[in-house]
């Protein structure tokens, strides 16, 4: 582990990403404390511009809000999209995967069919599609991220998978009498793991970007503030109020981008062999 | 005294700090002469390439020499710009790898490659380029060269890339050529082959040549004479008679000692067999590849073609044969990793061959395999102790009964008890090995399948788990079946042999019989072709 962390450390960039990340997560913690106001409320004159008064450093938006702490609500938006779509992309992607490789065969065949059925409708698209159909609301926009992006970790668990079972030690595993379950879940999966959590990285980059999307087309939850609500409801005024779409958008910028960093670091320190090649 | 053509004097090389050790190359100095043979031997690890790849300036960027001279033609290559390097490699000296496949280019054709080394070097017009090339490959030895000109790598043999590769390296008469485990891919006949080729050229271009090799058998059919690498430096030189009939150091003895020997092993005469454990009745199974609806013809392998055998208690069979004759295929019948077509696999009265679910997965139990790679066959991210006890486990042993009979196992086979809560890769190849016999052994099966389970080891650790193999054999009354490409293994080990080609077994019986009175051809081949037999055969008197 110590290990691990040594290798991490060496690409700067993975440092900065962290950094940036564990920032945009004590801001979403603090925001209760720091905010204890809803960012809904009116609190000052509408177009506030920033850096005019000490209170409200961001200025407000067309309705009167504070901006900081709409930010800071936000961050708590975004996080959680992000991880929680990610883990149930993952809940579904990895026993697919797991399976077509494991077992081949005509399982292969129908698990694929079925994955490439959801590769081939233009993801966002179907996300606008799902999250219509069910109302708008956290749960739905979750459960429309994790639908539309769990095909590409099927796919890679699966190639890793089918990489792995003619391994000797698979083979030993089955003469010794493990059943299939145990083999994929104690031999297979754990040697899987390097490039799922670099991969599982930069998918909550992305469910980030869907969610501030459909946010964006005024598909979010109408009870929470996020950047992309943020950024939708400003597009209108960007000419007299530029900075009402400006900081949400610096704000998913640098979200993205740390993310994007730490899984690029992730990478070199899991696979230490081809990142040494590329140097 | 002639003049040496390639000198080198304590030469130096360099690991990057974290290595196992300071040098890969430390203080070694030998003179390689005109005409002659030079092997260095040496163990995996040894630095025995390391000498060869500085004098092409081949070396990895993070090893450097650091001390030291290599001379050829009066100047010191070491100090040779890359420029001037280019022009001394493949016209001065050149070099064959151990891998003619990734050695050549799959995308070209045969001819193209010969061609392009005139070219590097500015000689000849392409249709003189395209001339020699066919003259060379004649030369080698390659059947109908015409055509192997136009062939694309893939299209050979492994012994014809070889051929191919000799070729490109002595077009342009090189006075050095250096062959780093130029036959270690082989089978043994197309290595004998290529040995022979080598010795051949050699005589006829007068070259020095420097073959690097860690198989003393190669080193008594081609040497002049021999120097002898551990842990990077130079422990013995000299011909190769006095180096392998009267080693004077202690590591060439062991090593020499290592090497199994062809007239020890089985006993004289056949012991009364005892009731047999393993049947094996018309064995087949077929690989179909290709064949699209309407396009190609498929194309059908018999990898296993009606093999029958029986195994006796106690007893130690062995399946040998080349790449490609079913050995393993066989192997992987018997213990249901692949699915024969037909036959019968009877294991103490049970038909295995027919059985599936649970009764398999029980009757799996007493028949166990241990694999070649002692790399890929443990998991890495498990520990020892889990790698042991899973599979008791499995078949619903508590957990802590099997980890202490993990213990044991692992005391069974000479490792240490706190094996158990380390990771494989902490264990050297050798000792990996050892914790994949454990493994075998912990269902307490009563057949054995060793599928090259020391082809992948150094001679010195080969003998080793050897020994540990037979010992555990007559401790716990196991019946061995021993697939081998190696002559030599085999010979030490079984009890019987089968010898297997293109799917069938063509000659089964008794070690001595098979070795001593072999009745099938190509038995007498293979066993012509073991390296080194001659010499021992010389020696045996």
């Amino acid at each position: 582990m110590a290990d691990f962390w040594k290798r991490f450390c060496r690409n700067r960039g993975a440092v900065i990403g962290i950094t940036i990340l564990a920032v945009v997560v004590l801001v979403a913690v603090l925001a209760p404390l720091v905010f204890p106001q809803s960012p809904w409320r009116m609190v000052q004159r509408p177009f506030l511009p920033p850096f005019s008064m000490e209170q409200y450093p961001l200025g407000t938006d067309a309705l009167g809000r504070n901006v900081m702490s709409g930010l800071a609500y936000g961050a708590q938006v975004s996080l959680l999209v992000g991880l929680v779509s990610t883990v149930a992309a993952l809940l579904i992607g990895i026993p697919i995967g797991a399976l077509a490789g494991y077992f081949g065969g005509w399982i292969d065949d129908a698990l694929m069919r079925f994955t490439e059925f959801f590769q081939t409708v233009p993801s966002f698209a179907l996300a606008i599609v799902l999250v219509a159909i069910f109302e708008p609301s956290i749960q739905s926009i979750i459960a429309a991220i994790a639908i539309v992006s769990w095909p590409p970790v099927a796919r890679l668990v699966r190639g890793e998978v089918l990489s792995l079972r003619s391994r000797e030690y698979i083979e030993a595993a089955i003469l010794s009498g493990q059943t299939s379950a145990a083999i994929i879940l104690r031999q297979v999966l754990p040697n899987t793991l390097s490039p799922i959590i670099v991969l599982a990285s930069l998918m909550v980059a992305t469910a980030i970007l869907l969610e501030s999307s459909l946010s964006f087309l005024g598909l979010g939850d109408p009870n929470m503030m996020s950047w992309g609500y943020m950024i939708g409801a400003a597009r209108t005024v960007i000419r007299q109020a530029w900075w009402l779409s400006f900081f949400p958008g610096v704000a998913i910028l640098l979200t993205v981008l740390a993310l994007n960093l730490i899984g690029e670091g992730l990478n070199d320190a899991l696979n230490p062999r081809l990142a040494r090649r590329g140097k | 005294m002639r003049e040496p053509v390639l000198r080198i004097k304590n030469l130096k090389i360099a690991l990057p700090a974290g290595a196992d050790r300071d040098f890969a190359v430390d203080e070694v100095s030998y003179d390689l002469y005109p005409g002659e043979i030079l092997c260095i031997v040496g163990e995996s690890g040894s630095g025995k390439s390391m000498s060869a790849n500085a004098a092409m300036g081949l070396l990895p960027d993070l090893v450097r020499p650091v001390a030291g001279e290599i001379l050829f033609d009066g100047k010191d290559i070491l100090k040779l710009t890359e420029d001037e390097m280019m022009d001394l490699r493949g016209r001065r000296i050149a070099m064959i790898f151990q891998e003619p496949m990734s050695a050549l280019n799959p995308l070209m054709r045969v001819e193209d490659q010969i061609a392009e080394v005139f070219e590097a070097h500015d000689l000849l017009t392409p249709r003189d380029r395209r001339r020699r090339a066919i003259e060379l490959l004649t030369e080698v030895g390659i059947p109908d060269p015409e055509k192997a000109a136009r062939a694309y790598p893939f299209q050979l043999s492994g012994g014809q890339r070889q051929r191919v590769m000799i070729a490109m390296a002595l077009a342009l008469e090189p006075k050095i050529l250096i062959a780093d485990e130029p036959t270690t891919a082989l089978d043994v006949t197309t290595q004998a082959q290529i040995l022979e080729l080598i010795r051949d050229l050699q005589e006829r271009h007068g070259m020095a040549v420097m073959f690097i090799t860690h198989d003393f058998g190669v080193v008594a059919e081609i040497a002049d004479r021999v120097a002898v690498m551990q842990y990077g430096k130079i422990v013995e030189t000299g011909t190769a008679d006095e180096v392998l009939d009267h080693p004077q150091h202690p590591y060439t003895q062991k090593l020499i000692a290592a090497i199994p020997k062809l007239a020890a092993g089985a006993a004289p005469e056949e012991p009364a067999r005892k009731a047999p454990i393993l049947e094996v009745e018309g064995l087949n199974k077929t690989y179909v590849t290709g064949g699209g609806l309407l396009f190609s013809k498929p194309r059908v392998v018999h990898a296993v073609n009606d093999v029958s055998l029986s195994l006796a208690e106690g007893e130690t069979l062995g399946i040998v044969g080349e790449s490609g004759s079913g050995k393993s295929s066989v192997g992987r019948c018997l213990v249901r990793l692949m699915d024969p077509d037909s036959g019968t696999v009877k294991l103490a009265g049970q038909d295995m061959a027919h059985l599936s679910g649970e009764a398999l997965r029980e009757a799996r139990k007493s028949i166990q395999m241990i694999f070649q790679d002692p790399y890929a066959s443990l998991n890495p991210r498990a520990k020892v102790g889990r790698i042991i006890a899973e599979g008791p486990m499995a078949h619903g042993v508590p957990r802590a009964e099997a980890y202490s009979r993990a213990v044991k196992l692992l005391d069974l086979v000479d490792l240490d008890a706190l094996a158990i809560d380390r990771y494989p890769h902490e264990f050297s190849g050798g000792q990996r090995q050892r914790i994949g016999i454990a493994r075998a052994l912990a269902l307490e099966p009563r057949v054995i399948i060793a599928d090259e389970a020391v082809s992948a080891l150094d001679v010195s650790i080969q003998a080793q788990v050897l020994d540990l193999l037979a010992e555990l054999k007559d401790r716990l009354n196991l019946a061995l079946i021993f697939i081998t490409h190696d002559l030599r293994v085999a010979a030490q080990i079984c009890d019987r042999i089968a010898v297997m080609q293109k799917g069938r077994i063509v000659e089964m019986g008794p070690a001595r019989a098979i070795f001593d009175n072999p009745q099938n051809a190509y038995t007498r081949t293979l066993i012509e072709a073991i390296p080194g037999r001659e010499k021992e055969l010389a020696a045996a008197g």
